[in-house]
């Protein structure tokens, strides 16, 4: 059918073009292997890094923070080990007995189990749930008895943050607790650091020093597959522990304080009056911090919400007070710096029947009866309001309020270190006309004169304004931190007085008043030259005394709480060789030689004894070094 | 007579088992137990279902394969019609009663094995149009008349496969049969023409595909266009391979496999899973061995005196060589994704078989390349 001649040809034609096919097949060959050369050799790098950030994902885990030490090198801030309950739903057989089991052997109300089913369904199976995150120890060793009962089930033992003095730190530390999404969104390095469970200070010094203290994360390096299951463990990064930050205060007399103050509201500062060391700054009535590390109850928050006496504020630094008279020696020695009066100047207080009138108002001395004639020192050792009216009317508010702000009042004393604190506020006819609107009026130099009126401060501040007088007259920069470094500015002794004889015959007349006969804190004196020290009293209204009120003359006692008068005292101390200065208030206490000035006998005993290990401590140190 | 008749049929034996082609056998076995290899590591490296019955299978077929080769190539020939019939109506069936698996509907039931023809056109079809034009006289072949027959062999069951719906497979036997007319020696112009028509027409034939073909033509011009939905088959296959490098991860170490973020890697990314386990080095040496294994069959088609013998080897090899490209080119990004295994490494019963079919043929040409073809 198919003759030679046309096979031969059809054949050649098969063979040409099976010629053209096996050279285009070359070419396409070429075309893959070079493909696969430009993938697999080129292109290698990007495709691994690729496969890398495909198969292998990062755990972060919480950061390890900062401890914060007294000055004596104890933990006041630190960490401890919780006992958590972890679970991973998908190693549980069964969910359901599992969980009712731990619900059984951990007694959980029905609203935490609620909860906890709650959180189990919005993450995936292989997620791990956290059933419990501070177990106590009973509860923990119970879940550990019945481990074999409970498949999948893991007692974890983690980090988690602890205050050891509880509510005696509580104000200047602030408190730790879970991060909000609005501490996520202000802090750069808290959103860097974020991880589940991360806690950041809320207020306080946990808060202001937060980026020294939250450490870095340590790193879980996993296989995982496509669906995000972790395979394998890669490698682990150890984290670094946050910075240890080092304070000036002592532990020792921060707890007296705490205990002078039980069952008050008030504050108690203390000073080192040439370091400007705080020793101790508390308020009252105060709330243990452990309490926010885990989230507090909804209840006990409340509890501490409405409290009257305000256990949130910080009343040694946002609580503005009137001073009281504790001002007078601010008064007096402005007086004195501004050649207004001598010392000698004398006044005749007439008592509660001839007060000073001007303009038709009256400005009575707190006695009844008069002092009869003073002068400065007898004034400022029985408080005699009637002179320092006088004083004031001649020195006018402004001199004044330019020696009360050189001495530190009006002003922040931690510049910065605090958000919550307070300036205070020391008026002027300048601060008026600005702020109010209206002229300065005489009778408000008066009341000025005896820490009235507009004149606001702060417990700290007052505490400040005391150690610069007991220090001679020098700018002193209260510390609470404990650093190294030396801050030329701040650690040059620059005075505030033109002559040094106005300080020395201030300092005398606080010494009078508590270690006289007829002074206002005579009672609370100590006579040992060791401890000797030297204060003022001061009973700051806060209402106005009608003549009603006069005439009663109530008891502290029969008044109702919050018309009370604070009570204040300021001193420094050991009178002979000054190194201490102190201010105490109490909220709504009544009068302050009979309230506050007690507290300061049993505090300097305290201070005091601790001087010489806090001073040994300190060349021991330097000796080490 | 009788006895001698069975000596000299023992005698036949002998000589068609020394007749056979190593070369082209050892490379089958090679490449199958390549495939082993692979499929075993697909399975995370321990024997399972794959692993199993690709096992299984390739043995099976490759019996088949030498079966089929100890077969006259006479027989072949005669059953080239046949055979291509039975397949049209194993697609007809397919339509009617077949099991559809996702949305597409495929398979046939034979209750032992489940079977694809859509599969075995790709072979069936070359051997229809092998003998179609083996009969033809030379200034024959172009006439109107074969074209026109030649067409409707191959658009038959290219629009039965189309309806499954499964357009790569049928994309597929078309190229098989268009090879067949190009050896044939239909005229240039035919097949300058109709590519011609084939560009112009694209953007047309584009607008009649079904959504999900469209998305795969898009993804194919842009993978980056949906990382995590349509782009991310070919994404996670380009960095398989090329994070595979010179040398390859290593031997059942392939992360891209081993942790799931590769698709479909028993069947059509095979090739993906092999080269980031072995590298370049690997998938040049694959290539080599499919290389050689195509050499062997153009080789055994150019000895064979018969022209369907030669016809069939040549067009055999050619798309083989066409269905490897396809699928390399396919998980290495250069084409879109279209569903075509890599013959023999894929996971597949079907693929198979077809090529073991192809293969046994081609064997059988070698064995009988003396015998001609009246």
């Amino acid at each position: 059918m198919i003759d030679q001649s046309d096979n031969v040809i059809k054949l050649n034609s098969i063979n040409r073009r099976v010629f053209i096919l096996a050279a285009a097949k070359v070419i396409i060959l070429g075309g893959i292997i070079s493909r696969l050369f430009f993938l697999q050799v080129k292109e290698n790098k990007k495709y691994l890094t690729l496969s890398d950030k495909n198969r292998i994902r990062e755990w972060k885990l919480p950061p390890i923070r900062g401890d914060f030490k007294d000055f004596f090198g104890n933990t006041i801030a630190g960490n401890f080990e919780a006992y958590q309950l972890h679970l991973i739903p998908e190693q549980v057989e069964n969910f359901r007995y599992t969980i009712n089991r731990i619900k059984n052997i951990l007694e959980l109300s029905d609203n935490q189990f609620k909860r906890i089913i709650k959180k189990q369904k919005e993450i995936k199976p292989w997620e791990t749930l956290i059933i419990a995150d501070n177990l106590n120890w009973e509860n923990f060793s119970k879940i550990n008895n019945n481990l074999y009962d409970l498949n999948g089930v893991k007692p974890i033992i983690s980090i988690s943050r602890n205050y050891p003095y509880k509510e005696n730190y509580t104000h200047i530390l602030g408190y730790v607790s879970q991060a909000n999404e609005n501490d996520i969104l202000s802090n750069e390095i808290v959103k860097e650091k974020f991880v589940q469970g991360l806690k950041v200070g809320k207020i306080g010094l946990e808060k202001t020093f937060e980026n020294d203290l939250i450490g870095s994360n340590s790193i879980e390096r996993y296989e995982v597959n496509a669906y995000g299951r972790r395979i394998s463990q890669l490698a682990y990064q150890q984290g670094d522990k946050g910075k240890s930050i080092k304070l000036t205060v002592d532990t020792e007399v921060q707890k007296l304080a705490n205990k002078l103050l039980a069952d008050k509201s008030g504050s108690i500062c203390v000073i080192d009056i040439f370091t400007g060391h705080v020793i101790a700054m508390q308020s009252s009535p105060s709330f243990d911090p452990n309490a926010f590390v885990f989230g507090i109850s909804q209840d006990e928050w409340q509890l501490i919400r409405n409290d009257p006496m305000k256990p949130l504020v910080n009343k040694s630094i946002s609580g503005n007070y009137s001073p009281g008279s504790t001002i007078k020696p601010i008064v007096a020695l402005s007086a004195l710096e501004n050649d207004i009066i001598n010392p000698k100047f004398t006044i005749n207080c007439k008592g509660h029947k001839h007060p000073l009138e001007l303009y038709g108002q009256t400005y009575h001395c707190w006695k009844k009866e008069g002092h009869g004639y003073v002068d400065m020192r007898e004034a400022m050792k029985q408080s005699c309001d009637s002179y320092f009216y006088e004083v004031a009317r001649r020195l006018g508010v402004d001199k004044l309020s330019e020696t009360a702000k050189q001495f530190g009042l009006g002003a922040k004393v931690f510049d910065g270190l605090f958000s919550n604190e307070k300036n205070g506020l020391v008026p002027s006819t300048f601060w008026k006309k600005n702020a109010l609107g209206s002229n300065w009026l005489l009778g408000e130099t008066i009341i000025t004169g005896i820490g009235q009126g507009y004149i606001q401060t702060t417990p700290i501040q007052l505490c400040l304004m005391t150690a610069q007088i007991a220090n001679g007259g020098y700018k002193l920069y209260p510390k609470l931190l404990v650093e190294n470094t030396k801050d030329e500015k701040k650690d040059k002794f620059v005075p505030l007085v033109k002559n040094p004889k106005n300080i020395k015959f201030i300092q005398d007349a606080i010494f009078s008043s508590t270690n006289e006969i007829r002074g206002t804190s005579y009672r609370s004196r100590i006579d040992n030259p060791k401890y000797q020290f030297a204060g003022k009293t001061g009973t700051a209204q806060v209402k106005r005394i009608t003549e009603r009120d006069r005439e009663l003359d109530l008891k502290t006692s029969e008044i109702p709480y919050e018309e009370r008068d604070h009570a204040l005292y300021v001193a420094f101390g050991p009178y002979k060789n000054p190194r201490y200065a102190i201010s105490i208030l109490i909220e709504h206490g009544g009068s302050g030689g009979k309230v506050a000035a007690p507290l300061a006998n049993t505090l300097f005993k305290k201070i005091i004894d601790r001087h010489e290990i806090r001073k040994n401590y300190e060349t021991n140190k330097y000796l080490d070094i | 007579m009788y006895l001698h008749s069975r000596l000299e049929n023992k005698g036949n034996f002998f000589r068609k088992i020394k007749d056979l082609d190593f070369i082209l056998l050892v490379s089958i076995l090679l490449l199958g137990f390549i495939s082993l290899a692979t499929m075993y590591s697909t399975d995370g490296g321990e024997i399972l279902f794959h692993t199993k019955s690709h096992f299984s299978k390739f043995i099976i077929f490759t019996l088949l394969m030498l079966l089929i080769s100890f077969l006259n190539i006479r027989f072949w020939f005669s059953i080239g019609y046949f055979g291509y019939v039975i397949v049209i109506g194993m697609l007809i069936w397919t339509i009617n009663f077949g099991i559809t698996v996702s949305g597409s509907q495929r398979w046939i039931d034979l209750y032992f094995i489940n079977i694809q023809p859509s599969e075995l056109m790709k072979v069936f079809i070359i051997l229809c149009l092998a003998k179609f034009f083996h009969r033809k006289r030379l200034e024959n072949i172009n006439s109107f008349y074969s074209v026109i027959i030649s067409l409707i062999i191959i658009f038959l069951p290219m629009g039965l496969v189309i309806i499954q719906p499964d357009l790569g497979t049928s994309i597929l036997i078309s190229i098989s049969g268009i090879i067949v007319l190009w050896f044939a020696g239909l005229n240039h112009k035919y097949f300058f023409y109709s590519l011609l028509i084939t560009v112009i027409s694209l953007p047309f034939v584009i607008s009649f595909l079904k959504p999900y073909q469209k998305i795969r033509v898009l993804t194919f011009l842009n993978p980056d266009r949906d990382p995590l939905g349509a782009g991310y088959q070919i994404i996670q296959s380009k960095i398989a391979v090329g994070s595979g490098g010179l040398f390859g991860k290593g031997y059942l170490k392939g992360t891209q496999s081993y942790l799931e973020f590769l698709p479909e890697k028993h069947t059509d990314f095979i090739f993906t899973l092999f080269s980031e386990e072995f590298g370049f080095v690997g998938s040049v040496f694959l290539l080599i061995l499919y290389a050689l294994i195509i050499y062997r069959t153009i080789k055994i088609g150019a000895i064979s005196r018969s022209y369907f013998a030669k016809l069939f080897c040549y067009s055999f090899g050619a798309s083989m060589f066409v269905f490897i490209v396809i699928n390399m080119s396919m998980v290495l990004g250069l084409l879109p994704i279209v569903g075509s295994p890599l013959p023999i490494m894929s996971y597949g019963g079907s693929s198979m078989l077809a090529t073991m079919i192809g293969f046994g043929i081609v064997m059988s040409a070698k064995i009988h390349s003396q015998q001609s073809i009246a």
